[in-house]
């Protein structure tokens, strides 16, 4: 009880050891805003990869695929399928991507994919990512009149506008054709200054001369138009959806800036199959942009539809026109551990020419990293605390000494050595609750307004603290993990009882006859 | 006051054992139902009036009354050639030489000597504060300085109450909480809160007797020397223990204080029939004990 009692009391009349243990506090706060700040981050990378991904990827090892998914999926649902939700093939290429933009051509080096519009999303998130409402709901490569998102609808509504997805779609597509067409007559007009008028007086023709007595003559002059010619305005070609890092930029303010929308036409190039490989190219319409937030794929990825581009590699046997294919991904249903069925598909299907990867697998030298980083954050971040826990027992030693006689007044009226070295600890023990219990509130509440707090400070500094042109998202994103503050507000209570071992022995050691006596 | 005393004591009943540590000291009237000790009253009363049977009346007073010698009482702590030295630095300086010294219940010892003397040392052997070098002290019957720690805190907390002449409170709690102190000591938070109320009372009895019932709340630094010393007085007295232990109890007070204080003492010694075993340097306070033993060099001057 007189533990207790005088713990309280030294608590209230001892500002000094407060002051030691604002360490900790600040120790305790960091370590939860950090740890939440990167779980966020790590929580919402993952759930992007593994969106993006899907659950597993069954994939061919040769560039040249494997022939016949129908076959493959029904072997993989003969292995696992009870436990396949599923499952989507695809095609796999690096490939060259060409677009123009204010009449330069751009080029970036790309991965395309071919998906199959109808499964694709049913095995990610892919849907999920796309811009126009309508093909998230059901994906098509046809483009669509109009309609694409205004802002991020990713964001919650908070992301700045981008003003250039407003015309994206046919209203783009037809403008930029009028504008063509525009400019073709322009220059041809130029090329062709009153040409008629000088060199084909109507007293000549008339004459009915031969007309390939003029070798200057356009030889397609007197060809008709024919009706199945491309006409951009009216037509598309093989829908693409890109990456939206691919053709646009963010600058400072945050505001994304697009090369091309929806409605621009680009060139794909790629290696056919077979040996050696051929480079094949050919125009796309851009249909939708595809935004998962991850700077690696937005800026790489362009999915098309599987069938073209299976023809255009030349990977569909000419008799019985079935595909090859270079992956399959696999959604399981909720609740199902991948390694084990990842495990039972590799048992199955022989490794030399089939790998079988979960999500994870296919990032984990990313994860892992993340993963590290986080533990030698947590280890720095411990070690501050363990400083305070230094000057914890320095300002313990001092006010033991401070104590002396009042340790011996104890011992005289009976208090036992573990009595008195309770007395110690139990404030050590009650500091570290004042201290970690202010720093986890203070962290707790950092946490819940960290992004008005990173504005607060861009508007004191002058300096974006979280610059949206570098991050992809507008916010910061921070998971605050219960059992992580459980074990960090632990980790500092043990810390402080420990620094407050030492002064509490020399304090139960003190002889009471010398305590009396100390003045 | 005196007569506050006389109604707040029960009667003074002479319990001659041999064997027992001598009376409790039984301050308050309203104890509390749950209080210890409540229940042992009849049979000591009967123990007392056996041993009247056999020895007619002993209690101190009565030997006072009649010149007897207080060595008739039974011994209640006893050193026997007790021998202590204190090291300063490489020099062993030895304080006391083969000390023996009795404290008989009941009675008010003063022990006397020039600074130095080791009068104190002999208190804290006597207090098991320390332990001799060589020696043995005895408490009622039983050797009590090689007990272990735990032993020796059980008798300085129930057993002994102790007095020094700078008060020794605890500064950071109030006059009662420095009186309850003991009481917190002994019993654990469970216990102590189960019987709060009486400890309260009892403690308040206490500083209402020795005069501080209105200086309850008050911290140590506000109060008077003289305050401070009958708080501390309150508070050795506030576990009932059969024996006082004063270590100059008047060394920092004023004479008309310290004398205040004596009489609180001796009062105590007369009514209560607490042993008092004091040490002081002033042959005036001296005088008002039963009997004086004096100290020099570390022997008992005869």
């Amino acid at each position: 009880m007189y533990k207790l009692l005088l713990c309280w009391r030294y608590l209230r009349t001892r500002y000094i050891a407060l002051a030691s243990i604002i360490s900790v506090t600040l120790g305790v706060w960091t370590m939860i805003v950090v740890n939440s700040v990167m779980e966020g981050f790590s929580t919402e990378m993952q759930n992007r990869i593994h969106g993006i991904i899907s659950d597993l990827v069954f994939e061919g090892r040769s560039l040249d695929g494997i022939q016949d998914a129908a076959f493959h999926m029904e072997q993989i649902h003969k292995v696992a399928g009870d436990q396949i939700q599923s499952m989507s093939a695809t095609v796999v290429v690096p490939a060259m991507l060409n677009f123009q933009c204010n009449g330069v051509w751009m080029t970036r080096q790309v991965e395309l994919i071919g998906i199959d519009a109808a499964t694709q999303s049913s095995v990610s998130d892919f849907g999920q990512y796309l811009q126009h409402p309508a093909n998230r709901e059901a994906m098509s490569f046809d483009l669509r009149e109009g309609g694409y998102d205004l802002r991020d609808h990713q964001s919650g509504g908070e992301a700045p506008e981008r003003k250039q997805m407003g015309d994206a779609g046919w209203a783009h597509r037809r403008e930029t054709a009028r504008i063509r067409a525009f400019q073709d007559q322009y220059l041809r007009k130029k090329q062709q200054p009153a040409a008629p008028a000088t060199t084909a007086p109507p007293a000549q023709a008339s004459s009915g001369g031969p007309p390939s007595a003029d070798p200057f003559r356009d030889p397609f002059a007197g060809r008709v138009q024919h009706e199945n010619v491309f006409d951009s305005a009216k037509q598309q070609h093989t829908g693409a959806v890109l990456g939206i890092a691919m053709t646009s930029y963010r600058d400072k303010t945050g505001q994304d800036r697009f090369l091309a929308v929806p409605g621009d036409d680009i060139k794909l190039t790629f290696p056919t199959v077979g040996q050696p490989p051929k480079a094949v190219s050919d125009n796309f319409t851009i249909v939708d942009y595809y935004e998962s937030k991850m700077s690696e794929y937005d800026t790489k990825f362009v999915f098309v539809p599987i069938r073209k581009l299976q023809e255009l590699r030349g990977m569909i046997d000419p008799s019985s026109g079935i595909g090859h294919f270079n992956a399959i991904q696999i959604k399981l249903k909720p609740g199902v551990d991948l390694n084990q069925v990842r495990d039972r598909l590799r048992a199955e299907f022989p490794p030399e020419t089939y790998g079988i990867y979960t999500w994870r697998d296919k990032q984990g030298a990313l994860l892992a990293a993340v993963q590290l980083e986080k533990a030698v954050l947590n280890v720095l971040l411990f070690l501050i605390i363990a400083v305070a826990g230094f000057g914890i027992l320095a300002i313990f030693y001092m006010i033991v000494v401070e104590k002396t006689r009042d340790i011996g007044i104890l011992k005289s009226l009976g208090a036992s050595s573990s009595g008195v070295m309770g007395i110690f600890l139990t404030y050590g023990l009650s500091l570290g609750i004042v201290g970690s219990g202010f720093g986890m509130i203070i962290g707790l509440v950092f946490v819940r307004y960290i992004n008005e707090i990173a504005d607060g400070l861009a508007w004191v500094t002058g300096q974006p603290v979280f610059d949206p042109s570098i991050y992809y998202f507008y916010k910061i994103p921070a998971i605050v993990v219960p059992q992580t503050v459980a074990w960090i507000v632990l980790g500092a209570l043990s810390i402080t009882v420990a620094a407050s071992i030492l002064p509490a022995r020399r304090a139960a050691r003190l002889h009471p006859v010398e305590a009396l006596r100390y003045e | 006051m005196s007569e506050e005393l006389e109604r707040l004591l029960s009667p003074p009943t002479a319990k001659l054992q041999p064997t027992p540590p001598g009376p409790r000291l039984r301050v308050v009237a309203p104890i509390a139902d749950g209080a210890p000790d409540e229940g042992d009253g009849e049979s000591s009363m009967a123990q007392a009036s056996a041993t009247k049977a056999m020895i007619p009346d002993v209690s101190p007073a009565a030997l006072r009354r009649h010149d007897i010698k207080h060595d008739l009482l039974p011994k209640q702590l006893f050193a026997h050639d007790v021998y202590k030295s204190y090291r300063k630095g490489p020099v062993e300086v030895p304080v006391l030489r083969g000390v023996s010294c009795n404290v008989h219940q009941g009675e008010f010892l003063a022990i006397v000597g020039q600074s130095g003397s080791g009068k104190s040392t002999l208190l804290h052997l006597l207090g098991t504060l320390d332990a001799p070098d060589r020696g043995e002290i005895y408490y009622a019957g039983h050797r009590v300085d090689n007990l272990p720690a735990a032993g020796k805190d059980r008798l300085r907390n129930n057993d002994f109450g102790m007095i020094f002449q700078f008060y020794h409170l605890l500064p950071e709690l109030s006059t009662l909480e420095n009186v309850l102190s003991p009481l917190m000591i002994a019993q654990g938070a469970l216990r102590y809160w189960r019987h709060r109320n009486a400890h309260r009372r009892r403690a308040e009895a206490l500083l209402d007797m020795v005069g501080l019932g209105h200086r309850l709340k008050h911290r140590p630094r506000e109060l008077s020397g003289g305050e401070m010393q009958r708080a501390a007085i309150a508070r050795a007295l506030v576990t009932e223990p059969r024996l006082l232990l004063a270590d100059e109890p008047t060394g920092n007070l004023d004479q008309a204080t310290g004398r205040e204080i004596i009489r609180i003492l001796r009062d105590l010694n007369h009514q209560q029939n607490l042993t008092i075993v004091m040490v002081t340097h002033d042959p005036a306070v001296a005088d008002q004990a039963d009997r004086i033993v004096r100290l020099a060099n570390g022997r008992i001057e005869q």
